[in-house]
C-alpha cells in the first residue's frame, strides 16, 4: 500500500481540543464538528509536525481523507481573497439617550456616564432625526435595531417613550420594523416602566454583577453605597412580569471575581434565567485581567459549562449567552466575516446628535463621523471605509485563528484601546473568546448527542 | 461510521456563502457593556 501523506498545512485547517468527555475537532472552514479519540489526536499531531505516520495513524489518516471527500474535513475557504463587504447600509443605532448616570460603577467605560464630556440628555428632536436617518439609509434591510443606551437611559425615559412611539409610527411608511432595546442599571426600573416595556415589546438588558459583595464593590451610588438591594428587587419584579422572555441579566467580572461561576449560581438562586457575564476590559488598575489569569479563567468557564450541562440534564436549564451556539443553523459566512458592523452598519448617536462608529468610540475625536443633521461627513468616508474593511480576512491575526468564523474579528474599540489600531485585536479578549467557544461547541455537541440518543 | 471519528455536525459554511449575506440578522456588538454576543451565537433570520 502506498504511504499516505497529509501536508502539515492541512492540519492548520482544523482545531482539536480536549473536553470533559474526550476530544472534539472543528473543521474550521466548513464548520463541521466531529468527536475524535486519542489516537486521532495523536495522528493529527504527527501530521501537524510533519512526522512519519505509523500504521494506526495511517489508518486514521485514511479515514480523515475519506471525510475530506465528503467536505467535512480539511475544507478550504473558497471565499478567502474574494470577499467584498456589503455596501455601507445603516441598519442599527445606539442612541446615547443620556450622558449621565445614577450610579458610579468603578469599571464604567463611559467614565460614570458622562463619556469624558459633560453630562447631557438627548432631546426628542435629535432622537427623531436619528430614527429618520436610519429609516432613510437602511436600503433593503427590514429590521432596524435601536438600543437606548447611556449613561443610564431611564434617566431620560420620557424621551425614550416618545421615540418608541415615533418609531412605531414612522416604520409603517417604510415597511420596516424597529427592534428596540434598552440597557439599564435597574436603579430606576419601576413597575410602570416594566409594564411599558412589556406592552411595547422592548428587549431589555439588565445589569447586575451577582453576589452582593461582588455587586456592591463595583456598582455603587455616588455616595459610595452599594446598589445590590435596590437593583435586585427591581430585576425580580421586572422578570416576574416579563412574559416575552426578551430580558437578559448581564454582569461584568473583573480580577476581583475570577470565580464568577459563583455569581452565576447566585443569579440562578435569585431566579434569573437568561444570563450573560463578561470580562471587564481595563488597561490598568486592580480590576485588570491579565494573561496570568487565563488558566484560572479557563477552569472557571469549564466549571460553568459543566454546571450548564448538569442543570440541563436535570431538567433545570438556564440560558448563558455565550453558550448559545447553533451549529446547524447559525449565521451565514458573510455575516461571520462582517462582525459588529460598527462604523458602517451600526453607529452611535450622542445626546448632541454626533455620530461615532459605536458607543465605545464616543469621545475618541478622531473617529467622529458626522451628525444627525448633516449625516456622515464626506471627509469621514475614509473612516467608514476603514471599518468596513476591518473584517476577518484583512486582520493578520484573525486569518490564522480557528475561531474566526464565530468571533468575526473581535471588538474594534478594544483593538483601538490597546493597540491604537482597529486591525489588531485585543489578545486577552481573543483568548477568552476561544475558551468560551470551546465550551459552547462542547455543549452543542452534548445537546445533539442527547437528541440522537433520546 | 469509523471507530475513531464520529461526525456530529455537518457544517455548511462554505455553501452559506452563496445563499447568505441578506444582512437582516441582528447586529452583534462584542463589548462587555452591551448585549454582547459573538457572531456565532446568533440565529439567522431566514
Ligand atoms: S479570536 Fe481574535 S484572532 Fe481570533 S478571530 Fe477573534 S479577534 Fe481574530
Ligand atoms: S467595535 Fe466593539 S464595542 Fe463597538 S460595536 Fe463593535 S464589538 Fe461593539
Amino acid at each position: 500500500m502506498e504511504k499516505i501523506h497529509i501536508a502539515p498545512a492541512e492540519a492548520a485547517k482544523l482545531h482539536w481540543f480536549a473536553v470533559p468527555d474526550g476530544w472534539l475537532l472543528l473543521d474550521v472552514n466548513s464548520g463541521s464538528v466531529l468527536r475524535v479519540d486519542e489516537a486521532t489526536v495523536a495522528c493529527l499531531e504527527k501530521i501537524a509536525a510533519g512526522e512519519e505516520l505509523d500504521q494506526e495513524a495511517e489508518e486514521i489518516a485514511a479515514e480523515l481523507l475519506a471525510l475530506k471527500e465528503q467536505g467535512l474535513m480539511f475544507s478550504d475557504d473558497a471565499y478567502l481573497g474574494q470577499y467584498e463587504p456589503p455596501e455601507p447600509v445603516l441598519k442599527s443605532l445606539c442612541l446615547n439617550i443620556c450622558h449621565d448616570c445614577d450610579l458610579r460603577c468603578k469599571y464604567c467605560f463611559a467614565s460614570t456616564g458622562s463619556f469624558g464630556g459633560r453630562r447631557s440628555m438627548m432631546s426628542f428632536e435629535t432622537g427623531a432625526k436619528a430614527l429618520d436617518m436610519v429609516l432613510a439609509n437602511s436600503g433593503g434591510r427590514k429590521f432596524l435595531e435601536v438600543d437606548f443606551f447611556g449613561g443610564e437611559p431611564l434617566l431620560n425615559i420620557g424621551v425614550v417613550k416618545r421615540l418608541v412611539a415615533y418609531g412605531r409610527e414612522r416604520e409603517k411608511a417604510f415597511g420596516k420594523t424597529f427592534r428596540f432595546t434598552f440597557t439599564t442599571n435597574c436603579v430606576g426600573l419601576t413597575p410602570e416602566i416594566a409594564a411599558w416595556a412589556e406592552e411595547n415589546n422592548i428587549s431589555v438588558v439588565l445589569s447586575h454583577d451577582g453576589r452582593p459583595e461582588v455587586h456592591d464593590r463595583q456598582r455603587v451610588f455616588p455616595n459610595g453605597r452599594g446598589s445590590y438591594d435596590v437593583v435586585t428587587k427591581n430585576i425580580q419584579y421586572f422578570l416576574a412580569h416579563n412574559t416575552r422572555g426578551n430580558a437578559i441579566v448581564r454582569g461584568t467580572y473583573t480580577a476581583y471575581n475570577k470565580d464568577f461561576c459563583e455569581d452565576i449560581k447566585h443569579w440562578l438562586e435569585l431566579g434569573f434565567p437568561r444570563l450573560s457575564m463578561e470580562p471587564a476590559v481595563e488597561t490598568d488598575g486592580p480590576r485588570k485581567l491579565t494573561e496570568a489569569d487565563l488558566p484560572g479563567l479557563k477552569e472557571e468557564y469549564w466549571r460553568l459549562a459543566r454546571l450548564y450541562q448538569e442543570r440541563r440534564e436535570a431538567g433545570k436549564p438556564f440560558d448563558f449567552f455565550h453558550f448559545r451556539l447553533d451549529l446547524s443553523h447559525g449565521p451565514c459566512l458573510p455575516k461571520r466575516l462582517t462582525g459588529c458592523g460598527a462604523g458602517y452598519e451600526y453607529m452611535v448617536v450622542t445626546p448632541e446628535g454626533e455620530l461615532y462608529p459605536c458607543h465605545q468610540f464616543v469621545g475618541r475625536e478622531a473617529y467622529k463621523l458626522g451628525t444627525v443633521d448633516e449625516g456622515v461627513w464626506p471627509e469621514a468616508k475614509d473612516i467608514v471605509e476603514k471599518f468596513r474593511q476591518a473584517h476577518v480576512y484583512n486582520k493578520a491575526s484573525c486569518r490564522g485563528c480557528w475561531a474566526r468564523f464565530f468571533c468575526s474579528g473581535g471588538c474594534h474599540a478594544n483593538a483601538d484601546l490597546f493597540h491604537h489600531d482597529i486591525m489588531q485585536p485585543y489578545e486577552l479578549g481573543c483568548q477568552i473568546s476561544r475558551i468560551r467557544l470551546e465550551c459552547a461547541i462542547w455543549l452543542a455537541v452534548k445537546q445533539k448527542e442527547a437528541e440522537i440518543c433520546g | 461510521m469509523t471507530k475513531h471519528i464520529q461526525v456530529v455536525f455537518k457544517g455548511k459554511l462554505q455553501e452559506s456563502a452563496k445563499s447568505g449575506g441578506c444582512g437582516n440578522c441582528q447586529s452583534s456588538c462584542q463589548s462587555a457593556c452591551k448585549t454582547s454576543c459573538t457572531v456565532g451565537n446568533q440565529a439567522c433570520e431566514k
